[in-house]
């Protein structure tokens, strides 16, 4: 070829590929709101399906609360020994409880919890509804006359949604126990204080906040887990793919939407 | 019901009576690639239809479209008088409840026993107790010849086995129509055969309309009241048994014998 003609060919590529990757982004977020509002849509509709609500609730609740409960204990003794060491060098070390009740109430407790749910929730649903597609058994619901969104996905969402709020409730209070035992029990600070500085600044209005970023983030992960299941395509490396894209996107998008619920919240 | 056509019919000439089925100039294309151009058939209240053809012809889509799974971009799929793409989910569920399908591997959900796979349809869409439903399992067991399994995991059974629970899964609403999506596909030719036998003993005590897609010859002729043949997404022929074997057409005498035209080798 001439010279010439190489310019504009490889410029066509690179706009290719450009495009490409724009409009796979663009079948991303329009698969997560497709789910995101067919399940909105199904959840108000009858049979509802209450054995399968409380399965999985059981399942993402109660099942749930070791690993949360074990990552927010030791989430809230990290943080009392870090603000002790640091607080401690302009003599404020009285505020460590202070500063572990408000930061895991507000922040800490919500995203954590939510990180550990994408891993152990977001990827079993993708794994789960993946695995039912590339093996026909969504067609086979959808063939008797059972629209797999809300026989699958309004439960699994639902659920989530509504046990993310209580379980960090108790990442809370394991935060805050975990901090005191630090605090009181290796570093020598006077249990009664700590526990008074505890709630000296904390008000409703953390706590609340605190769980509705973590409804919105059981809805954001649930969704990203159902939407990466459901579109599965490509047997079992598909539902490999599709279980890894779930936890690394839920991640994502989890962190994402912190920023600006905590803008819109305070 | 009206009563199967005793003398289904004359080659692929005009039906006497209405179809049950209408497939209208039905076009489907994936990312640029056309599945189906533009096929049109008919088929009968009662009789066992057989659509042949070979891997990637278009089958299983063609046999999704018949129950809604997949849309089409062109034309149309009538069920008694009434399209399928309809924009109505209320009438969309109940045309799709005139329906069973079995599909390829069974699509069995893992997650239950064979009982509960049965017992699924029935407790979606009906008021039965589960004394009834306990009875309807059975008798489709029945049916299939495969009485006593219903505590059995579904990952215990054979491939063949899958299959006439499918089928079982299929009939328990009593449909109108039954689909079958290559119920012989990977098994050896005596279950194959055990398979065809279940297939027309289906037949022969049930009032239904059956749509068996295969590639299977051997089984197409055992099932069949009438065959169509399908080549590159278009319908070649359609004929009873018997005028399939004599029809003149090059391919299809090549699929009977076995033996690949040159054209397709190369």
């Amino acid at each position: 070829m001439k010279p010439p003609d190489a310019a504009p060919g490889r410029l066509h590529r690179w706009l290719e590929r450009v495009g490409a990757a724009v409009i796979a982004a663009g079948e991303e977020v329009g698969r997560f709101f497709f789910i995101l509002y067919s399940t909105l849509f199904w959840t108000f509709r009858r049979p509802f399906d209450y054995k399968e609500w409380v399965r999985q609730m059981v399942r993402v609740g109660v099942d749930s609360l070791p690993v949360v409960g074990l990552t927010a204990m030791f989430t809230g003794m990290v943080l009392a020994l870090q603000t002790f060491r640091g607080f401690e060098r302009f003599h404020a070390g009285g505020f460590v409880a202070s500063v572990v009740s408000l930061s895991l109430t507000r922040e800490l407790a919500p995203v954590l919890s939510a990180l550990m749910m994408a891993g152990r929730i977001g990827s079993a649903l993708a794994a789960e509804l993946g695995t039912m597609r590339v093996t026909e058994q969504i067609d086979a619901l959808y063939a008797m006359a059972t629209e797999p969104i809300h026989y699958l996905v309004v439960p699994r969402v639902g659920a989530c949604t509504l046990m993310l709020p209580p379980l960090v409730m108790c990442a809370n209070g394991l935060g805050i126990l975990g901090g005191w035992l630090v605090a009181v029990e290796l570093l020598g600070a006077n249990p009664v204080v700590y526990w008074q500085r505890t709630f000296q600044y904390l008000e409703l209005n953390d706590v609340m906040s605190g769980l509705i970023k973590a409804a919105v983030f059981g809805l954001i992960l649930s969704v990203t887990g159902c939407a990466k299941g459901y579109f599965t395509s490509g047997g079992a490396e598909g539902v490999g793919r599709s279980t890894t894209a779930a936890v690394v996107m839920g991640s994502l998008v989890i962190l994402l939407s912190d920023f600006f619920l905590t803008k819109i919240l305070f | 019901m009206p009563s199967p056509p005793q003398n289904p019919e004359p080659a692929s000439g005009a039906l006497t009576t209405p179809p049950k089925i209408a497939v209208i100039d039905l076009w489907k294309a994936f990312r640029g690639k056309e599945v189906l151009r533009g096929v049109d058939l008919e088929i009968v209240a009662g009789e066992s239809f057989v659509i042949l053809g070979g891997s990637g012809a278009g089958k299983s889509v063609l046999l999704k479209h018949l129950i809604g799974l997949i849309h089409p971009d062109r034309g149309h799929v009538v069920v008694d008088g009434e399209d399928i793409a309809c924009a109505d989910p209320a009438v969309c569920l109940r045309i799709r409840r005139k329906f069973g399908m079995s599909f390829q591997e069974g699509a069995l959900f893992d997650s239950m026993n064979v009982f509960e796979n049965i017992a699924f349809p029935l407790r979606r869409h009906t008021a039965m107790t589960d004394s009834e439903i306990a009875r309807r399992v059975h008798e489709c067991l029945e049916l299939v010849n495969l009485d006593g399994v219903g505590r059995k995991a579904t990952s215990e059974l054979s491939g063949g086995m899958r299959r006439r629970v499918g089928f079982a899964r299929a009939i328990a609403l009593q449909p109108e129509i039954l689909l079958f999506d290559e119920p012989n596909t990977g098994l050896d030719p005596l279950t194959s055969a055990v398979i065809d036998r279940v297939i027309v003993h289906m037949r022969e005590s049930l009032p239904v309309t059956m749509v068996t897609i295969t590639h299977d010859m051997r089984s197409a002729f055992r099932i069949a009241d009438r065959i169509a043949m399908l080549r590159d997404g278009r319908i070649l022929a359609v004929a009873t048994p018997d005028e399939f074997r004599r029809l003149p057409d090059p391919y299809i005498q090549s699929f009977l014998a076995g033996e690949p035209l040159e054209e397709e080798v190369a």
